[in-house]
């Protein structure tokens, strides 16, 4: 099968590469670019564990062509702290116990993320509603939603702090 | 030493010991995408292995062509059972004493058996040649109900086992039974149910479901060919007795066999057993002489390996009129699939099923449960459950229902009525367990109080006044629930995994700064350990829990220990890790001493640190005397400080807790909404206040999940119905209920710290209360028993048959 070119900047670096037209971008990102934060947990879409920010959209990278990708801006879980240290999602998520085997929360953290600057004042049925496609099957969800009602609040308050 | 010295309880809270919400240690990575899940393993030269499986559920299998599939590029190997026969490998022992095929040996019992394993370069490669594997068979008839499968011209099922009538666990009487186990009295127990005042008869169906951990099941296998060594990281809930099996059934030497489990995406009893995948995996690393990796997909995880439940429970209790329960009666047809998998002890073919007196006080009872073969997928494990402890306690609180109906007595006070009191501990059951402790009234009263129960029936017999007169179409439902969990197995004397006994390790070793490492025979899969077993330790030492690692899953590393399901951690690995921790503090005590100038007696522990008696200025901390262990010479004391514990526990523990589920069924359309759902839980002495509240959460959503709509169905042709997250249930954030969480302590008398064990009591507890709360919400209009799941078709129609749809 013949292989197509492929420019894709994930977490800031630019790559090029080559991928059949079939491959997905999990796959690209996972064992060609070693991203392992984003997981695989069905393969159908239905569970999120696979989600990364594409071009400022959450994605399920399982159900994407990496060709879909060329051109893209790709933000994965490994990109989200910076050198000061842990994304306040991040941060939120180990305060509040919002994990616990961890498979899913590199996509829970990274759609967090996304609907943080969707509606950066989500009320809990927001958050529960908007959280819908990232499945957990340890934390029955309540600590997940706690984390991130208070990334949102922390985040809000940092920016009326800076104005 | 004139510094002052902080007060106990400041240097206690500075250890991070037992009590402590401590955050956990893990999360730093797996927030980060640091985690190291098997899949995130590459190694050099590494070939994927991917499985061809029956599309039918019973079928001979006429011949298997991989001419095409070989000649692909990259294509490196074809396994089939032919392939394996002269290794002995085609079939392998299962954990409960049967055999299973590894890969198809001359036909196939269920959708989704493994016929042949493609090895290629790439997993894309690997899947076209699935796709280019011929395979011929001819289709035989299928028998998916366990009661058909028992009729006399049932088709044979396991052919290797016709004419055998003898099985692992007695006596079989036909060629799809696997065992009869009985326990209890059965002539006492039928002489009080023809005597009895009241007897209530219902059968009760626990369907089958999957444990379904978001990370699905998988290995890499890698032979060194040069060293001989066989290293397998893998999905492994128990990864010393793998290597044990592993070692027995391929006959390389156990040194020789290193298994390593990485970080693990959820278990819930998925990853205890031997898969087909993993053996595969090992020979065709064994012949290709480089890693092989094998990951299952979700369809694959769902279809093939370790459904949990599909018990139908046949019961009758008995009772006085005034409701003083008498007798309890069972007969359970357990639906094995084709292989009887199961991961119980071996004494237990039916795991603790005979803990199905529940939590009350009935003097004579019986248990029967007949294992039967069916073309289903083999497993029957136990689902974030203690050997079927979940499908006993469904039993017995929905047979309180039932019974409560049949007395027009309220539910709750039939309980109460019923309870083993406290002063009954130790208490002995009639189907054989000794129950270590309990407050069950205390732990009720508590629940009724906190949901203001007098309250809810006031409002439900409004409702259901106001339903009859047209007002409203909503019904209010009360579920109750008081379980009593059996975990921590087990004690070496009756608890034994293909002989091996269900002790467990952990090993310390204090370094010379005074920080330490603990390994345990048992592994983490979200649970926490590496946070909450150096909070034992903490409190053991005196040495603060963030100076403390644990390590876990390296068989090459660990001591043995038979590893991490039926909420067996901290009762078993728990009690040795803080046994461990009293040998270390011994020994620092003669150090201590030594070092005091003072006999071995006249020191004290305080905290961190011993004290001279009647002096306390004079101490040595835990920090100090760690490193006089390895610098000082001290007559008779070896130098170093370290110690191993292998705890084979006296008893099991009996964590128990009271769950109310409030609920909205409208009648019209089946739907339903979780209006409160409270949850006590009394698991004895409780170490890490914040890990159990996410534990709770997290079992209470599982079972949430099963009473209410998950489930593995197969039409009659043993087609499965529920093979992707589409179909199969798994509840959103939006769907989840919010839970109250609640708490009484009765430590187990037995435990060195008194903790009893949670993981699995919110999956054990809410699933009857999620399900009582359907039933009740039906009562007054004359529903007995309707089989789960209840989603929202089923709701419906069990409106439309009680006439409720006008």
């Amino acid at each position: 099968m013949g292989k197509m070119h492929i420019k894709v900047a994930v977490n800031g670096k630019q790559h090029e590469l080559l991928a059949e037209p079939r491959e997905l971008l999990i796959h690209v990102l996972r064992e060609e670019l070693e991203i392992t934060g984003p997981h695989i947990g069905c393969e159908t879409s239905h569970c999120g564990a696979c989600t990364v920010d594409m071009d400022g959209k959450s994605v399920k990278s399982c159900t994407v062509f990496a060709a879909q990708a060329n051109g893209a801006s790709i933000t994965t879980i490994e990109g989200l702290g910076n050198p000061d240290g842990l994304h306040v999602l991040q941060q939120m998520f180990k305060e509040h116990h919002g994990l616990q085997c961890g498979f899913c929360t590199p996509g829970m953290i990274t759609r967090a993320y996304r609907l943080l600057q969707e509606n950066p004042d989500p009320t809990e049925e927001e958050v529960r509603f908007g959280m819908a496609g990232n499945l957990c099957r340890c934390t029955g969800y309540q600590n997940i939603v706690k984390a991130i009602l208070a990334a949102a609040a922390e985040l809000n308050a940092a920016k009326e702090a800076a104005q | 030493m004139n510094e002052m010295i902080p007060p106990k309880t400041e240097r206690a809270e500075a250890l991070k010991g037992l009590g402590s919400s401590r955050k956990r240690v893990e999360d730093a990575r797996f927030t980060q995408g640091k985690g190291n899940y098997v899949d995130d393993l590459k190694l050099p030269g590494m070939l994927f292995g991917d499985f061809v499986r029956s599309p039918y559920a019973h079928a001979r299998v006429k011949s298997i062509n991989a001419d095409k599939a070989k000649a692909l590029p990259g294509v490196v190997a074809v396994l089939t059972a032919a392939d394996l026969a002269p290794l002995n490998l085609h079939w392998m022992p299962t954990l409960a004493g049967d055999k299973q095929m590894v890969l198809a040996d001359g036909k196939v019992l269920f959708q989704g058996q493994e016929v042949a394993f493609v090895v290629a370069e790439d997993r894309y490669i690997a899947a076209d040649a699935v796709e280019l594997v011929e395979v011929e068979y001819e289709e035989l008839p299928v028998v998916v109900d366990p009661f058909q499968a028992q009729a006399d011209d049932a088709p044979v099922l396991r052919e290797d086992l016709e004419g055998k009538m003898e099985g692992a666990h007695g006596p079989r009487r036909h060629h799809n039974h696997i065992f009869t186990w009985e326990q209890g009295d059965k002539d006492a127990t039928e002489s009080i149910l023809g005597s009895a005042d009241v007897v209530a008869e219902e059968m009760i169906y626990y369907h089958r479901t999957h444990p379904c951990p978001l990370e699905t099941c998988g290995c890499v296998a890698s032979m060194d060919k040069v060293n001989g060594k066989l290293t397998v990281h893998g999905t492994f809930q128990a990864p010393h007795a793998v290597r044990t099996v592993a070692s027995l059934i391929s006959g390389i030497a156990e040194h020789n066999i290193r298994i390593i489990s990485p970080d693990i995406g959820g278990g819930f009893g998925n990853k205890v057993g031997v898969y087909p995948g993993y053996i595969c995996s090992i020979v065709a690393s064994i012949v290709t002489g480089v890693p092989v990796k094998w990951i299952e997909d979700r369809m694959e995880n769902l279809m093939a390996t370790a459904f949990a439940r599909d018990y139908w429970m046949q019961g009758k209790i008995a009772a006085t009129k005034d409701g003083k329960i008498t007798g309890l009666w069972c007969h359970t047809t357990a639906d094995h699939g084709a292989f009887d998998a199961c991961a119980d002890p071996s004494k237990f073919p039916a795991g603790f099923m005979n803990i199905c007196t529940g939590s009350y006080d009935i003097p004579t009872a019986y248990l029967a449960v007949d294992g039967v073969y069916t073309n289903k997928a083999p497993g029957g494990v136990a689902y974030r459950c203690s050997f079927r402890v979940t499908e006993a306690a469904y039993f017995i609180e929905r047979m309180i229902e039932v019974l409560a109906i049949k007395l027009g007595m309220d539910a709750a006070e039939l309980r109460a009525k019923n309870f083993i009191r406290k002063d009954q501990f130790p208490y002995q059951s009639a189907l054989g367990w000794e129950y270590d402790s309990g407050d069950y009234h205390t732990a009720w009263d508590k629940a009724l109080k906190a949901v203001d129960y007098d309250g809810l029936r006031k409002e439900q017999a409004e409702r259901i006044e106001a339903f009859k007169r047209g007002e409203t179409r909503k019904l209010l439902g009360i579920g109750l629930t008081h379980f009593t969990e059996i975990v921590g197995a087990g004690p070496v004397k009756n608890c034994d995994i293909l002989g091996l006994g269900m002790f467990d390790s952990c090993e310390i070793r204090i370094h010379p700064t005074g920080s330490a490492i603990a390994r345990l025979g048992t592994i983490s899969q979200g649970q926490g350990h590496a946070t909450t077993f150096a909070q034992i330790l903490a409190s053991e030492i005196g040495l603060p829990a963030d100076d403390i690692t644990i390590e876990e899953g390296d068989t090459d590393t660990a001591p043995y220990g038979l590893g991490t399901y039926g909420s067996r951690s901290t009762p078993v690995a728990g009690a040795a890790t803080a046994m461990a921790g009293r040998k270390i503090r011994a020994k620092a005590q003669m150090i201590a001493a030594y070092l005091l100038e003072v006999h071995d007696d006249d020191v004290e522990w305080d905290v961190d640190r011993f004290v001279v008696k009647g002096a306390p200025e004079r101490f040595k901390t835990m920090k100090e005397i760690a490193f006089a262990s390895y610098n000082q010479a001290i007559p008779g004391i070896e130098p170093g400080l370290e110690a191993v514990s292998y705890y084979d526990p006296p008893n099991m523990t009996y964590p128990f807790g009271a769950y109310i589920c409030v609920m909205e069924i409208d009648a019209d359309t089946g739907e339903h909404e979780i209006r409160q759902f409270y949850a006590l839980d009394d698991c004895g002495t409780r170490i890490n206040p914040m890990i159990i509240e996410g534990q709770v959460h997290g079992g209470a959503t599982e079972g949430y999940a099963i009473a209410m709509g998950q489930e593995i169905a197969y039409d009659a042709m043993g087609n499965v119905k529920t093979g992707t997250l589409m179909d199969f249930f798994i509840p959103t954030a939006w769907e989840t209920p919010h839970y109250t969480t609640d708490h009484t302590v009765t430590p187990s008398p037995h435990h060195p710290i008194g903790a009893k064990g949670v993981g699995e009591s919110p999956n054990v507890g809410s699933v009857p209360a999620f399900s009582n709360a359907v039933h009740d919400a039906f009562r007054a209009f004359g529903l007995v028993q309707s089989h789960m799941p209840h989603d929202q078709w089923r709701i419906w129609t069990v409106a439309r048959d009680l006439g409720l749809h006008g």
